[in-house]
């Protein structure tokens, strides 16, 4: 794997991405794209990255530790990720597009969701960016609905990156007041610290899957402004306690809106759909305002 | 999770660094991992030596410093420390409590030859 940018197992479809990290120390990194290297810091200490000779950080003092040659960094380790995030909102925005970032586990409907929901969207303009591990099927099963999208598969990738999403987003070439629906690679865990530019998650939790999900894997509920119940037409055959699985998600996340939906029957779907459109219609309103 | 995903953020900063400030080894890494990053330590510490191979950080020691978790409480409305994700809020007993931090993963410092 590229540990200059950790994209070398990650392919976007149709896309070959060259490299030209140079060799030994030289870790000259040219991409396509430019990225925003602006990130702002909040502490209460003079940030600089200068070194401290003979001055240990001020009120620090760490057992085994010398302090003479002590460089302060104070970088999220993620910060890498978060520029190139930075960089698709921009984008994102300059074009008062709305994106979701679809996080579910493998399995709970999240392709046959976007079918529905795609189709329930008519005339709007919008494009996907389907995350998988290999395999092109779902970017298949959506552009056979004839939206737009793209396969980013991850290799051994558990998540997707901002980076990868940044490299979609130049191949897609959205339209100006678009919906970008983003579905992640399916894990509950990993993508909830990742993020990609997305105006919000979406998580999406099959009633097959236990009530107590959101207990176990609070994170992704946590990071999630809306959760999406889905399969609710199979609650009669699976025994399950759909205002349990409200409480739990509300448990991780007491902000957290819940539609209940089925995107095999249309149950519930019309009220997911006038959510999207409703939040795109802030996004602008918000930007006409500004 | 993704600690060796992690570790590869950490080596990108740090090879940044080196060449900012021309350093030839980094002996120690502090890093400071919130309660709720999700971050399993031991996880972190064998992706940290296999990662940092090859680079001026190679046979560096890591160390991990634990930052509280935080978290609003939507009954009370204060803001505690908890130590487990699903704790009830230490001051009113509420289960509605919104974390508010304690999810960070940051370089601290170096320590440099």
């Amino acid at each position: 794997m590229c540990t200059v940018c950790g994209c070398g197992t990650a392919s976007v479809e149709g896309h070959h991405h060259h490299h030209d990290h140079g060799s030994g120390s030289d870790q000259a990194h040219s991409h396509g794209h430019s990225h925003a290297h602006d990130h702002s810091h909040s502490h209460d200490h003079v940030h600089s990255h200068d070194m401290h000779f003979g001055q240990g950080p001020a009120g620090v003092a760490v057992p085994g530790m010398s302090q003479d040659r002590l460089i302060e960094i104070e970088t999220d380790i993620l910060a890498k990720n978060d520029r190139y995030a930075d960089a698709n909102r921009a984008v994102l925005k300059g074009l008062d597009a709305f994106a979701v970032n679809l996080v579910s586990s493998p399995g709970s409907g999240k392709t046959t969701l976007l079918c529905k929901t795609i189709e329930m969207l008519g005339d709007q303009p919008l494009a996907v960016i389907e995350g998988d591990q290999q395999t092109a099927n779902d970017a298949e099963r959506i552009r056979a609905t004839g939206a737009t999208a793209i396969q980013v598969n991850t290799g051994k990738g558990c998540h997707l990156d901002g980076h990868m999403v940044g490299h979609a987003m130049e191949h897609l070439e959205l339209a100006q007041q678009s919906f970008l629906f983003i579905e992640n690679v399916g894990n509950l865990v990993c993508p909830a610290a990742f993020d990609l530019g997305e105006d919000c998650k979406v998580a999406v939790i099959s009633v097959t899957e236990g009530e107590d999900k959101p207990l176990k894997y609070p994170d992704m509920f946590t990071a999630s402004r809306i959760a999406l119940l889905n399969k609710v037409d199979l609650a009669p055959y699976c025994d399950v306690d759909l205002d349990l699985y409200e409480k739990n998600l509300r448990r991780v996340n007491p902000g957290i809106e819940v539609i209940r939906l089925s995107a095999r029957t249309g149950e519930g779907m019309e009220h997911w759909v006038n959510w999207l459109k409703g939040s795109l219609a802030r996004k602008q309103g918000r930007a006409a305002a500004e | 999770m993704h600690e060796m995903s992690l570790c590869e953020g950490i080596r990108q900063v740090i090879e940044d660094q080196a060449t900012q400030h021309n350093i030839t080894q980094v002996k120690r890494v502090r890093v400071e991992i919130g309660r709720f990053a999700g971050v399993e330590k031991p996880a972190l510490e064998f992706a940290f030596e296999v990662v940092m191979r090859g680079s001026v950080a190679e046979g560096a020691e890591l160390i991990m410093l634990d930052l509280p978790g935080r978290a609003m409480c939507y009954d009370c409305a204060q803001e505690v420390e908890i130590d487990d994700r699903l704790a009830p809020c230490p001051k009113c007993g509420g289960g509605r409590l919104m974390p508010m931090g304690g999810d960070e993963m940051r370089i601290k410092d170096l320590e440099v030859n």
